[in-house]
């Protein structure tokens, strides 16, 4: 993008907007990330780009700090509110600091939600949380199952005994087991999310039962772990690694048929679903209130909760069909 | 009697008064402030709105506090690159204070002192051990963020009292801002102190020839001391400010503000390495580097285009009379 270019152009702007102040303008939406430049808020702003082109009368603006910084979104922020854009979305690097400026961007009639990262309630209209604790502690078991219809043994890699988010995700998992018979959970490891304690206990389990048949690592270090493990184990085609990883790191992992499946969040269904929330909010009259129904086109509708947070959906299921279209992503 | 030689006039300088203040840099600053201030007007709609400018000041309030500090520093010949450091160790060490009951008062002490704790830790090691500036202070810029890091981790320090956002969200009268009130306190005191005062003159004297100031009976490493002190407090006051504005302390808090500081100074027309330079270069150099963000920030630019506005802004102001005095000498010639 010339920068240049821009100038001129906003110039040029600037004037025709003085010559006619009743000028018809597009509905302007901000998608603050965290920093730019990285691969998962890239896709997002792609995912941005399609609602705005589904809902026709709209200007995305992708923006963000340099740094991940709290006081460089903030230099953000104050730049949108001038501009009196008509929404922000925000991905924040910090749940309180941004509450301030949010709240000043709020008071001058701008729409404000959060997604991915959130923002305190008071900051924000909505929070959009790219899936929740059930819905991902049903994946994980269902992407063993699924590729064993006769039923059989697998074994979780976590990360460590007091990490939260695994705890409740296992938790959850555990929950809906009578869904799966035939499923046997035969043990549950500790990689503490460094590579090479993850895969002795990935080599351990494989050891402990000759039988495994699929290891669930529901980290991102465990999954890339637990499937060299079994590939230097020679038990490709044998032992599924599945769980939640990053399309990048197990690219290979997919390649080799190590891992037949694995899942995470899609960042261009973030995108797009935080684009369409804001649209709603600040277009459409929708009111964010807990037990509300905010649509959000092709995902469905965002059902919020008493802390007028709500999950977009199941995890995105990556295998062989998609991971090379992800891989360079994030 | 008189007779010719007698009524010659001598001048007691080359150049008038206002024949210097005109070629002088803070004037072609000055001038580069004017005309972004006119090309921001045009560029963008929002531009000139009282409130919108009001919220820019934070963008170099802060920066600018350390500015005048560090400018001080950098013209005695000597860097502190810890201060963005010395911003997160200070803000880890209020929002700990919190966690056990701090109110306000105790809150601005703290940060304070930590900040001048912090600035006496780097004095030692350059004034007294004799090491290099620049060396020791990229040690601290690690050690004192490192700290904050194995404090917080992944975790934020929240929940300060309300009386606290004072500083950093609180405004004087209608949209002038407290983080202003400080700028302007902040830039008179040490604009007296450089321009005004025998250890300004000390100063100027070290970084011109720091033997020559010493057997001048300059006190050397104490001026270096208490400017290294100076520095941790103002980064302590900064610490402050932000703090209050952000509401939460982050271990990555402030990331990268050191550049951005000495940026101001270097821009501000302070010599690199020591000797010259002056308080209301860097003033006007705080207005440029916030006006220049708010308004690329009003057009959309990404950050990263931003850092390569500023970079070409240094080196094109710093190029700019040298390159003019080549064309004028050659023309001569």
């Amino acid at each position: 993008m010339s920068v240049f270019k821009k100038l001129i152009a906003s110039a040029a702007m600037a004037t025709t907007m003085i010559a006619s102040p009743a000028f018809a303008e597009d509905v302007r939406i901000a998608l603050v990330v965290k920093a730019l430049g990285i691969g998962f808020f890239e896709a997002a702003a792609e995912g941005a780009e399609e609602a705005a082109a589904e809902l026709g009368n709209v200007e995305i603006i992708y923006t963000g700090p340099t740094d991940t910084t709290a006081e460089g979104q903030i230099e953000v922020i104050n730049s949108l509110i001038a501009q009196n854009v008509d929404a922000i979305a925000v991905s924040a690097n910090d749940t309180d600091a941004l509450v301030p400026a949010l709240k000043r961007a709020m008071d001058r009639g701008i729409t404000v939600i959060s997604w991915d990262s959130g923002v305190a309630l008071e900051g924000r209209q909505l929070h959009l949380n790219p899936s929740s604790n059930a819905l991902i502690g049903n994946m994980i078991i269902k992407l063993a199952a699924d590729h064993l219809p006769d039923g059989g043994d697998v074994a979780v890699l976590s990360a460590t005994t007091t990490s939260t988010n695994q705890n409740i995700w296992i938790e959850e998992m555990t929950a809906v087991m009578g869904d799966y018979p035939g499923i046997n959970v035969v043990s549950t490891v500790y990689g503490d999310d460094l590579a090479d304690k993850s895969y002795r206990e990935a080599t351990g389990l494989m050891q402990s039962f000759p039988d495994l048949d699929a290891i669930i690592a529901p980290t991102s270090v465990g999954i890339v772990a637990a499937a060299q493990a079994v590939v230097d184990a020679g038990k490709v085609g044998e032992v599924n690694v599945t769980g939640l990883g990053l399309p990048s790191e197990m690219a290979g992992a997919i390649e080799s048929g190590a891992s037949q499946s694995f899942a995470i969040w899609n960042p261009i269904d973030l995108g797009y679903s935080a684009t369409m929330l804001a649209y709603e909010l600040s277009q459409n009259g929708v009111e964010a209130a807990p037990g509300a129904e905010v649509p959000m086109g092709r995902m469905g509708a965002l059902t919020l909760d008493d802390n007028n947070e709500g999950a977009m959906a199941d995890p995105f299921v990556y295998d062989a069909s998609n991971i090379e279209q992800f891989k360079s992503i994030f | 009697m008189t007779d010719a030689t007698t009524n010659r006039h001598v001048p007691d300088r080359l150049h008038s008064r206002a024949h210097r203040t005109l070629r002088s840099w803070e004037t072609l600053l000055l001038a580069v402030a004017i005309a972004i201030f006119i090309v921001n007007s045009f560029a963008s709609p929002y531009f000139l709105n009282a409130w919108n400018l009001s919220d820019a000041t934070f963008n170099f309030t802060e920066k600018a506090m350390i500015a005048f500090a560090m400018a001080l520093l950098i013209i005695a010949g000597e860097i502190d690159l810890s201060v963005a450091s010395i911003i997160a160790l200070a803000s880890t060490a209020m929002g700990l204070a919190v966690q056990y009951g701090a109110g306000t008062p105790e809150l601005v002490i703290i940060g304070l002192t930590v900040g001048v704790l912090c600035g006496a830790f780097n004095a030692f090691f350059v004034t007294v051990l004799g090491l290099p500036s620049i060396v020791v202070t990229i040690g601290t810029m690690s050690l004192f963020r490192g700290i904050s890091f194995i404090i917080l981790g992944d975790d934020a320090f929240r929940g300060y009292p309300s009386s606290f956002a004072w500083f950093g969200q609180g405004y004087i009268y209608w949209v002038f801002t407290v983080e202003m009130l400080l700028f302007v306190i902040i830039a008179v005191i040490y604009g007296g102190l450089l321009h005004k005062t025998n250890f300004g003159r000390a100063v100027y004297a070290i970084g011109n020839n720091p033997t020559g100031a010493l057997f001048s009976g300059i006190r050397v490493q104490r001026v270096k001391f208490i400017l290294f002190l100076l520095t941790g407090l103002m980064s302590g006051v900064a610490a402050i400010c932000l703090t209050s504005r952000l509401g939460s302390t982050r271990p990555s808090i402030a990331t990268g503000m050191e550049l951005e500081v000495v940026t101001m100074v270097v821009l501000g027309g302070v010599n690199i390495l020591g000797g010259s330079g002056s308080i209301p270069g860097v003033v006007i150099a705080a207005f440029v580097m916030g006006l220049v963000t708010f308004g690329l920030g009003l057009l959309n630019v990404p950050g990263i285009v931003m850092s390569i506005f500023i970079g070409l802004l240094l080196i094109g102001v710093i190029a700019l009379p040298r390159l003019l005095a080549m064309i004028v000498a050659r023309t001569q010639s």
